[in-house]
């Protein structure tokens, strides 16, 4: 597979990561920055307790959720037909669809439709497609300037940061860091922070809205992703909070949306059980504030969808893997992972963190880095993610495959070599547990080698004089 | 009713104990449990670390040595669930040979975690056991998430005479193991681990109890390391525990 | 080949051979509608700090006066088609969109009145279909507060049977409460860049 551009490449410096340094490597640092801790862990904590009550309430989430895997396993099963489907609608309904292989080429895409508009600047809805293909970057280089709009897009944009979230970009950040954040940086966007800003989170709201209005009320084109888009009737979702995706998908005359592939339903009704599955995964919420949805070109603007694969089509090839195109970006499982709470988004080198980012990211991207090869271990298979997964993605049976697909270190190879033929038969096991019986007094406190992660914070424990095998034959099952 | 006891090997090699336990515990019960020597390991560390083509060898043992008892009984969840969960998805996928398929079909509906043999098989709850402390239980990832457990483990610990069963916070987190996990990711494991064992110190309980001794050597590793003061048991072992006026009733029994 | 056909002819290669599935649809549907469902929306709703108030038809156009009045609302946009009845015969300055409004105009205005297409119960979500007495979307986006009038007959209980009803050729907008932002440690926050003020008025047909 062709190395996929996903946003975060091996060779862009983020957050004091060289973006080579492996997802251990990474998360080392991530567990020892205590303001990080602190922030995740919070924030995964509230959203976690609101996640439960909120899908406790519905007496047949277990029914929605086998629905909701059942659709997107039609719709990417019959993806061709669909897709098609949804261009003739959205034509029919006025729109331009345009088709993007890769990153590059969307981003050309998007870049010549601006520049048709003759506008330098664009206001931007949150979107994941757009984070991965790196837009706002390959804009910024022909001389168009994306403002996001989102607050946590917002805060990570004014803050030169990389988002370490899939719902909640900015979510390493506290109240305090964020009004810093304001307080500094937002005079070089546009209308600077008012005076006298307070950390409470009301009023940094407050002083995004004031940010932002005039260019919501000034800018003529808009940007954004969509949460869904119905083949059979060509009409595209949106899902939101704060209003910004409908500043950004009514007020401009030019919109553009750039959406993955997999993001189809096949027909109108499909959106009932997404629409109950979604708010209440990812902000825990009965429903979100905001729920635009539009056909075509809508109330005179115009409109056009970017159709995008960038390594799409290379995951649905794969049998066990494809089931990862299922995922609706909802982030349910990167707020009830143990390992993401305390490694932080970044560790993951990628925009899509998480469980899900750890068998996506190297999926789309290949495993040709030693950041991609450490990703499927980033998980103790604890299970937590497939349970809460509203599309059952069965995220640690994929983690085990891919670990079974990339190159393993020497020393370990030769110790599960080593494993293997002991287990191959019971006496050379009985003769390796006597050694260690033998030798228990030996064993060093400190263990060598990448063994010593272990010892580093844990006693061993004790090795027995006698192994359970070895008693069962000298007492005869116990009974001597 | 064929009884074979899985002691996996982990359990088998560092903690006999809880083997002896089990032994202890179902001829109790008036189970007699066969202990099939050819077994060793089930291949959890090699699939799960990505080496399958051992891992489905492992397998392949596992299935010819226990093929055909009425129930397999083991003592750890992560073990239990391999068996159950990832074998017939191997087999799904074709990575075994026809026979060897038909005898995971055979098998796998024929094993139990020491916990669902007791409560679902032999239908008691009350195994007569005595352990007079104050105890808090780790339910374990592969127990809660994978074998499904349920409340059967606090339903065996509930019945356990002078026990006190005290609740364990956030106790569905993982402690962090994760088998190589914890080698491969020892920060994370370790800050995970640090959390776990901030919880069982705040129950004030003087043993912590699982299903899963892999997970009890991660925490009680990390215990023992801080001085803690808490001890880490098998479940199997305080349910083969009784009262020292038992002792003879329990020889008698061996 | 162009793009269109390359991703295509991928989308074919990969899933050649792949078995479809069916889609269980065991969940709930549409259900009919019970007593109890006034209720439930003005529960949920208030659940997201919105004001609710639940009347019957004949005390309507008092109910907006009074509302109109408690929040100082002036200059206030009514939207083509909102029923006459349900209107205050004064005590504000009615601002219609024709000709157009512009988005500058429409930022200076109080608020706005409108009805809606349908409601869901379970969410506490009315959804606009820019229909008789909506408008067109931005109206009931620039202006600082919202003032959405139900019907009892328009809501439904869950969303099955809200999706049923709406037409998916006209925007639509399902609006849950006032906006709102999880950002700032996922702490839910009232306020942001939509209307921060939404009340709803629920019209019983007793």
């Amino acid at each position: 597979m062709s190395r996929t551009f996903l946003g975060m490449p091996g060779t862009v410096s983020m957050m004091g990561y060289s973006g080579k340094e492996t997802f251990p490597e990474n998360a080392a640092k991530a567990v020892r920055n205590s303001q990080l801790r602190f922030n995740l862990r919070k924030a995964t904590g509230t959203i976690r307790g609101r996640r439960a009550s909120v899908v406790g309430e519905l007496p047949d989430w277990p029914d929605l959720r086998q629905a909701g895997k059942a659709i997107k396993d039609h719709t990417l099963r019959n993806l061709d037909t669909y897709l098609v489907r949804l261009e003739e609608a959205v034509t029919k309904a006025g729109g331009h669809v345009h088709w993007a292989r890769d990153a590059a080429e969307a981003n050309r895409i998007v870049t010549d439709l601006v520049k048709a508009t003759g506008e330098t600047q664009v206001v931007k809805v949150k979107s994941m497609a757009t984070q991965e293909i790196g837009l706002n970057e390959a804009l910024h280089a022909e001389g168009i300037t994306a403002y996001e709009t989102d607050l946590a897009e917002l805060i990570v944009q004014l803050g030169d940061d990389w988002p370490s979230h899939i719902l909640v970009p900015a979510i390493h950040r506290n109240r305090s860091e964020i009004r810093e954040i304001f307080v500094r940086h937002m005079s070089e966007w546009g209308r600077p922070a008012p005076e006298r800003l307070t950390d409470e989170p009301a009023a940094l709201a407050e002083a995004a809205r004031l940010h932002l209005r005039e260019r919501f009320l000034a800018t003529k084109v808009a940007i954004s992703g969509a949460n869904f888009m119905v083949a059979e009737t060509g009409t595209l979702v949106v899902l939101e909070s704060e209003g910004n995706g409908r500043m950004c998908l009514t007020l401009p005359e030019t919109l553009i949306s750039v959406v993955g592939i997999e993001k189809l339903v096949p027909t109108w009704r499909d959106l009932e059980v997404f629409l109950q599955l979604l708010p209440r995964s990812s902000t825990g919420e009965r429903m979100n504030p905001y729920t635009s949805m539009w056909t075509g070109a809508t109330e005179g603007q115009e409109f056009h969808l970017v159709l995008l694969d960038n390594g799409r089509t290379g995951v649905l090839a794969d049998d066990l893997g494809r089931q990862a195109l299922r995922c609706i970006r909802c982030s349910a499982c990167l707020n009830v992972c143990p390992v993401y709470e305390r490694s932080g988004g970044h560790a993951y080198g990628s925009v899509y963190p998480g469980p899900i980012g750890a068998i996506l990211t190297p999926q789309l991207r290949g495993m040709g880095s030693e950041l991609d090869r450490s990703l499927p271990y980033a998980s103790s298979l604890c299970g937590a993610c497939y349970e809460v997964c509203p599309v059952a993605i069965d995220i640690p049976s994929v983690l085990i495959e891919l670990r079974g697909r990339s190159r393993h270190p020497v020393a370990e190879r030769a110790g599960m070599a080593a494993a293997g033929w002991v287990f191959k038969r019971q006496g050379r096991l009985a003769r390796a547990q006597r050694m260690g019986g033998r030798m228990r007094r030996l064993v060093p406190k400190r263990l060598p080698g990448p063994l010593g992660g272990w010892t580093d914070t844990r006693d061993l424990p004790a090795i027995p004089k006698e192994s359970f095998r070895d008693w069962w034959n000298r007492t005869d099952g116990g009974a001597r | 009713m064929r009884v074979a006891l899985f002691i996996t090997c982990v359990n088998d090699t560092l903690f006999p104990d809880t083997g002896k336990a089990v032994v202890t515990l179902l001829r109790r019960l008036g189970v007699d449990v066969d202990f099939p020597e050819a077994q060793t390991c089930c291949g959890q560390m090699h699939l799960n670390t990505g080496y399958r083509a051992e891992g489905v060898r492992l397998a392949d043992r596992f299935v010819t040595v226990f093929r055909g008892y009425d129930a397999v009984v083991v003592p750890s969840g992560s073990c239990g669930a391999m068996v159950r969960e990832q074998y017939p998805r191997l087999a799904d996928g074709g990575a075994f040979p026809g026979a060897v398929a038909e005898a995971v079909a055979d098998t796998v509906p024929h094993v139990y975690d020491l916990s669902e043999f007791l409560v679902d098989v032999l239908g008691v709850t009350d195994v007569g056991a005595y352990f007079p402390h104050r105890v808090t239980y780790h339910p374990t990832c592969h127990s809660l998430r994978g074998l499904r457990l349920g409340d059967r483990p606090r339903r065996l610990l509930e019945q356990v005479r002078g026990l006190e069963l005290v609740p364990l916070a956030g106790a569905e987190e993982c402690c962090g193991f994760g088998g190589t996990f914890a080698v491969k990711n020892p920060d994370i494991s370790a800050a995970m681990c640090g959390d776990k064992v901030r919880n069982v110190l705040d129950t004030g309980a003087e043993v912590l109890c699982a299903a899963d001794n892999s997970c009890l050597m991660h925490i009680g590793g990390t215990l023992t390391r801080q001085k803690a003061g808490v001890r880490v048991m098998h479940l199997a072992e305080i349910l083969a525990s009784t009262e020292p006026g038992d002792a003879r009733e329990r020889e008698e029994s061996r | 080949m162009s793009a269109r056909d390359v991703i295509l002819a991928r989308v074919r290669a990969a899933v050649e051979g792949v078995p479809d599935v069916e889609i269980p649809r065991s969940y709930r549907g549409p259900e009919p509608a019970t007593d109890g469902l006034v209720d439930l929306l003005a529960d949920r709703v208030r659940d997201y700090k919105a004001v609710v108030h639940v009347v019957e038809e004949a005390g309507v156009a008092a109910l907006v006066a009074d509302s109109l009045a408690a929040r100082g609302v002036r200059r206030l946009v009514v939207p083509e088609g909102f029923p006459e009845t349900w209107l205050p015969s004064g005590g504000f300055e009615r601002i219609g969109d024709e000709p157009r409004l512009s988005a500058a105009d429409l930022d200076t205005a109080d608020g706005i009145l409108t009805t809606c297409a349908v409601a869901v119960a379970e969410t506490g979500t009315i959804v606009l279909d820019a229909g008789e007495g909506q408008g067109r979307r931005a109206l009931t986006l620039l202006p600082d507060y919202h003032l959405c009038v139900v019907r009892q007959d328009q809501i439904e209980s869950g969303v099955p049977g809200a999706v049923a009803r709406l037409d998916p050729a006209r925007p639509l907008t399902w609006i849950s409460g006032p906006s709102a932002t999880s950002d700032i440690e996922l702490n839910r926050v009232e306020g942001v860049h939509g209307p921060r003020t939404l009340e709803v008025v629920v019209v019983t047909s007793g």
